[in-house]
Formats: structure tokens, C-alpha cells, sequence
């Protein structure tokens, strides 16, 4: 994947899969020159031996096919620059997903687009699950809960053209107050 | 963050319009795009973002774009089936962004499909039947 914002829009893709009714995003770059991606969910979760298939490209639950490939490229990409990667889950909890990346490693893919991976999961799923967005560097932090959102939207829904457009610029300014300057 | 303030002025523009939806129920179009690992790594987020901002661009209500998982003819990737009641569903591959805004212009507003970027024009009609 050229973006680590396409890992993480790959990612979510498991925990909708596992029926999760919230989704949490955290984009961390505090420590300066670390990357910490953290995607936690309340999804069906998996149980110790399907949690250490996960991290192989042989391992998935689905039975059209034998491979899948989300959980080991993330891993992969996340490893070479040095950083890190986790994943703990257990069943009828959740699951989370920890990759950091070292932002100064050669290897280490642009942030990408955030905001049209945020935009999209959330349009393109706008009854379940929910999002708790939230991005921070040293010095800004910004969040964001699509229960909010709906909640002062009442009737109307999210996926509504004018709200769309809003959800969208409002998303890029949160990546720009926060993360600005490491996503190309 | 823009505020909610905005957010709640979007609402009550939205819903003095409400009367136009309620016309448009029962011909609701979906678009649903392929965004499994192959659909993303082939630039199925694009793909979405045109189909989104196109759709918003043109006011158009009744469309909705959802997201679907692998089909396994990750090949034609990126990928989106496009339903327009009372018609066939309507298969596109190998799509971006361009493809995607003249798939809202020409199918969903003028009702005409865009032959040329559907799974059957481009000769894979006959791989469908292995595909799983």
C-alpha cells in the first residue's frame, strides 16, 4: 500500500466484518518523529489461534478463498521502518491493532490522504459502526464522534450531499491542525 | 474543527428540502464499490471520493455509495456495481476517478450506462462464471 492511510482504511474493513458498533482511530505523532496508528474495535474478536493466523498471509476467516492479506502488509510496512506492530484481541470483547512507524525511515510511507479514508468509511457505513476519531501531535489534538454528528443532525442523515461536503473539509482541517506537514 | 454550529444550519436547509426527497423514495440508485485489500491497493478510495464528490456536487439525494468486500476478480479492480431500480445492475472495472464522475454524469443522472467501462464490454463476460 503507498499510504498509511490506505493500511488503515484496510484495516477498518475487519472490524466492520466483525460486526463492530464502534470504531476507534487514534493517530498519534507526539513523539515527533513516531507514527502510532491504533484502531480498536468491539467487534466478535478472535480467539488466541485465529489472532496468530491474522498476522500470516495464509490465515483468514473467510472460506472463499486462503489468503488475506490486510493484517500482514500493514505489519510488514510497519516493521520496515523499524517500527512496530500488535494486535490483541479476545472474543465477545474486540480486537486492537497497534503499527507504529518511524517517519524518518526511508521505507516509511507517506500519511496519505487521511481525510478520504476517514470520509469514506464513515459515509460509506452510516448506521454501524460509529466513529471515535482522534488525532493528535505535540502541540494540537482534535477529535471527532460521528455520534456527535448524528446527534445534531436528528432526522437528517449523514450520507446527505451538503453534510458529506462538511464531514469532508472538516476532516481535512483536522488533519492539516494536527498531522499537517507528514502526509506526502 | 469547522463547528456544529454549521453542521445544524446544514440540517435546517436540509430539511426544508425534505419534500423533494420524499419524491425520490422508491428511486433510490446505489453505488457499491469494491474495498476489500485488492479494491484499496488498486485505488478504490479514489474511485469512492469521485462517486462521492460528483454525487454531492450535483445535489444528487437520491444516490447512495456504499462499500462491499472482495469478489474475487481482484483483477478488474477497482470495481463498482451501480443499481438503478427496475433496471439490471450494472458492472464496472478497472475504474478512477474520471470513469467514475462520467458513470454518475451519463448512467445515474441522463439513465445511460457506460458501455465501455462495463465488465461485459471488455470481453470478461465469459470469466464471470469462474469467478467466485
Amino acid at each position: 500500500m503507498p499510504e498509511i492511510a490506505l493500511h488503515l482504511l484496510d484495516l477498518v474493513q475487519n472490524s466492520i466484518r466483525a460486526g463492530a458498533k464502534t470504531v476507534r482511530i487514534v493517530i498519534d505523532l507526539s513523539a515527533q518523529l513516531l507514527l502510532t496508528l491504533t484502531l480498536m474495535d468491539d467487534g466478535c474478536g478472535m480467539d488466541e489461534e485465529m489472532a496468530a493466523l491474522a498476522h500470516s498471509p495464509f490465515g483468514t476467516s473467510r472460506t472463499t478463498r486462503k489468503v488475506g492479506l490486510g493484517i500482514p502488509l500493514t505489519r510488514e510496512s510497519a516493521l520496515a521502518t523499524g517500527g512496530s506492530f500488535s494486535l490483541t484481541s479476545e472474543p465477545g470483547i474486540g480486537t486492537t491493532v497497534t503499527a507504529s512507524f518511524d517517519t524518518r525511515h526511508i521505507d516509511c510511507p507517506p500519511l496519505g490522504k487521511l481525510e478520504d479514508t476517514l470520509v469514506s468509511l464513515i459515509l460509506a457505513n452510516p448506521d454501524q459502526p460509529e466513529f471515535e476519531i482522534s488525532l493528535s501531535s505535540k502541540d494540537a489534538n482534535e477529535v471527532l464522534d460521528t455520534r456527535q454528528i448524528k446527534q445534531t443532525l436528528g432526522t437528517v442523515p449523514i450520507t446527505t450531499p451538503d453534510v458529506a461536503l462538511w464531514l469532508t473539509a472538516c476532516l481535512r482541517d483536522m488533519t492539516e491542525n494536527t498531522l499537517g506537514g507528514i502526509t506526502s | 474543527m469547522k463547528s456544529l454550529q454549521e453542521l445544524e444550519q446544514i440540517r435546517q436547509e436540509t430539511l426544508q428540502r425534505i419534500n423533494l426527497r420524499r419524491e425520490d423514495k422508491g428511486s433510490e440508485v446505489r453505488v457499491v464499490v469494491g474495498m476489500a485489500t485488492c479494491g484499496i491497493a488498486a485505488g478504490a478510495r479514489n474511485v469512492m471520493m469521485a462517486f462521492m464528490t460528483e454525487a454531492s456536487k450535483r445535489k444528487l439525494n437520491h444516490v447512495t455509495i456504499s462499500q462491499t468486500g472482495c469478489v474475487g476478480t481482484c483483477r478488474f479492480e477497482p470495481m463498482a456495481d451501480v443499481f438503478v431500480p427496475g433496471q439490471e445492475k450494472v458492472t464496472y472495472v478497472n475504474l478512477d476517478e474520471k470513469k467514475a464522475a462520467r458513470i454518475v454524469s451519463e448512467h445515474i443522472v441522463n439513465g445511460n450506462p457506460v458501455r465501455e467501462f462495463t465488465i461485459t464490454s471488455q470481453g470478461l463476460d465469459a470469466e464471470k462464471g469462474d469467478a467466485k
